[in-house]
């Protein structure tokens, strides 16, 4: 029991060539912005679209796809939660997440029990006889949830499940899904555009882009060493890629301009700086600081206590100072700044 | 802005030709209202051959629209749905009986299906089985005018439905037929009922198409419209009566499908 695919599908102007592997509990996390192909992607692992012929879809030692072999979709064994829940509107909530039980063949008095116990297991006990428009959003992603993990499926597909709730939402149901996600012993693909819920739900994730995997690793890595300036923003670094100069300690940047690092650079390297690192000054501040740039504030957006500011400059930066710093320094869009990064708060690895 | 007839908001030049079709559509109704012999009625009523053609318009509408269900609705489905070559022609088609006069309609189901015809004279032959001036004539003639606007009523439903609907059983294991019927049929099930009420009410007002094809003779194929049109000859109050009857059931099938609409918005929206 593990899914593994070669995906190729070409359709309009997206053209999709993906591998992926999952292994048994493992939840895998396909990060990507809109129009990547991750909801494609995802559809032809459901069986719901035929991908082209070098595809290969496989579930353990079953072949979903490839060898001129298509199973359709409803004899894959899987389940699949969509970002509005789609819940059937003309069944009640039971019946819903009995479905999949009745087509089947399992018999009514035992499918409706089944239901129930799983709704009791998301939190939704006595509930069962509502329609699904009288449930709220969360109610009824836990309902939808329900629904796809109540045959037993050995693969687990999740489109955007939690980008139609609102914040608070989002966040209660966001820890009851890794709470199931855990127990599920089946692999788990999770297709979104919030690197938070691929932080907190993923084991591994990949990122994809104009059809691409664009890079993979733990959360944690992809994290902290973005390779792409879409996942860089998403977790919020600056991402610089240059050069590491002979002298070492030191990383010409391709935009011109150079950044001090702590560290020994040689070779194509990404200098990545965090924006709670980058100080801003109005005169060119006198000291240590070997990193002084001079830019430009471009935009300006509050973010809680702070204000993250947009720089460019010879090197363009994300900048977090606080909201009173802000005011003090008097800083409007077009103010001159003066930057300044620690070398030793300058991530650096190799491209 | 300037505003025509304080406050309507309607412009003059649009105000007085919608005004003169409502009494278009109105006056009519009103004169058949004012000229029926309301004393007269139940003895018109009761005049031997109403009954018969009241009933025989009643069970000819109603296997029509029960014909034109089994058939339409699958055609609804795969011109809605299926990825089938020639889609559009075959669209267009079903079309054709919506905007072909009756009579033509009526003549052209002779020519196949009369003892004569492409099937008539097999089915003749082999079976010693004559179909028009018969009440199955009837119904075929109806079923041919009225189910185009059954189909065109579902096929519009199911392009309405989300069909992702259809994606989800399918992730459930669903097949296609089980798909069809426990998921795609119950969402689109308030467009085949408007279809089949305006199916119905169609077939119930079909002449020309049966009069050609199925004649006229009482208690087997004259229908009530058949009826009243004869009566128009001879005897004006009985016309009037049996027009009154035709539109009662037309009005009755109108509240009908108001009260669906009526009920389709007032869903709750939670």
């Amino acid at each position: 029991m593990s899914l593994a695919a070669q995906v190729v599908l070409q359709r309009g102007s997206l053209s999709l060539d993906v591998e992926i592997e999952v292994a048994d509990g493992e939840v895998l996390a396909v990060l990507g912005p809109n129009g990547a192909g991750k909801s494609s992607l995802l559809r032809v692992l459901a069986g719901l679209l035929p991908p082209d012929g070098a595809s290969v879809v496989r579930e353990g030692a079953t072949i979903w796809d490839g060898d001129g072999t298509h199973v359709a979709a409803h004899r894959r064994a899987l389940g699949m939660v969509f970002q509005d829940h789609l819940l059937f509107p003309h069944l009640s909530v039971t019946e819903n997440v009995a479905f999949g039980l009745r087509t089947r063949g399992v018999g009514k008095a035992e499918a409706r029990s089944t239901a129930q116990g799983w709704l009791a297991r998301v939190g939704l006990e006595g509930l069962g006889g509502r329609r699904p428009a009288q449930l709220s959003g969360g109610q009824a992603q836990r309902a939808a949830l329900a629904r796809a993990l109540v045959g037993d499926p050995r693969v687990l597909l999740l489109d955007e499940p939690l980008s139609a709730l609102d914040a608070r939402t989002r966040l209660t149901v966001r820890a009851e899904l890794r709470r199931h996600l855990a127990e599920f012993a089946g692999s788990t693909v999770l297709v979104t555009h919030d690197p938070v819920d691929a932080m907190a739900l993923a084991d591994r994730v990949v990122v994809v882009e104009d059809g691409r995997v664009v890079q993979a690793g733990t959360p944690a890595e992809v994290n902290r060493r973005p390779r792409t300036d879409y996942v860089a923003r998403l977790v919020g670094l600056s991402l610089l890629p240059g050069t590491g100069t002979a002298a070492g300690r030191s990383v010409r940047l391709d935009s011109g301009g150079e950044v001090a690092v702590a560290e020994e650079a040689s070779g194509p390297v990404f200098a990545a700086v965090r924006p709670e690192s980058v100080a801003l000054y109005l005169a060119r501040p006198e000291g240590s600081p070997r990193n002084v740039w001079p830019a430009t504030l471009v935009g300006a957006t509050p973010h809680g206590a702070t204000v993250r500011c947009e720089l460019s400059g010879e090197v363009p930066l994300v900048a977090d100072v606080t909201a009173t710093a802000f005011a003090e320094l008097g800083l409007v869009p077009g103010s001159p700044v003066w930057a300044t990064v620690k070398a030793s708060e300058v991530a650096v690895y190799a491209r | 802005m300037t505003r025509a007839r304080g406050g309507t908001g309607i412009p003059a030049p649009l105000l007085v030709p919608a005004a003169a079709g409502i009494a278009f559509l109105v006056l009519p109704v009103v004169g058949l209202l004012v000229r029926t012999p309301w004393s007269d009625l139940g003895p018109k009523l009761t005049a031997p051959g109403v009954g018969d053609a009241l009933r025989l318009s009643l069970l000819s509408a109603t296997l029509a629209t029960l014909l034109s269900l089994l058939m339409g609705v699958p055609l609804a489905w795969v011109l809605a749905r299926s990825r089938i070559r020639g889609r559009s022609i075959l669209r267009a088609l079903v079309t054709v009986p919506l905007v072909l006069p009756p009579v033509v309609g009526g003549v052209a189901l002779f020519l196949v299906l009369g003892r004569q015809g492409l099937i008539g004279r097999w089915l003749f032959e082999q079976f010693d089985v004559t179909i028009p001036f018969t009440t199955t004539a009837v119904v075929i003639a109806e079923t041919f005018v009225a189910m185009p606007f059954l189909v065109i009523s579902v096929e519009g439903a199911l392009r309405a439905a989300d069909a992702r609907f259809e994606d989800v059983a399918a992730t459930l294991g669903a097949g296609r037929w089980t798909t069809f019927r426990r998921v795609t049929l119950p969402l689109v099930s308030p467009g085949i009922a408007a279809g089949a009420v305006l199916c119905w009410a169609r077939a119930l007002g079909e002449f020309g198409a049966t009069i050609t094809f199925a004649g006229n003779f009482p208690g087997t194929t004259q229908t009530m419209p058949l009826a009243v049109y004869l009566a128009l000859q001879e005897d004006t109050e009985a016309a009037i009566v049996l027009s009154m009857v035709l539109l009662a059931v037309s009005l009755a099938t109108l509240l009908l499908l108001r009260d669906r609409w009526l009920g389709r918005a007032t869903v709750p929206v939670a």
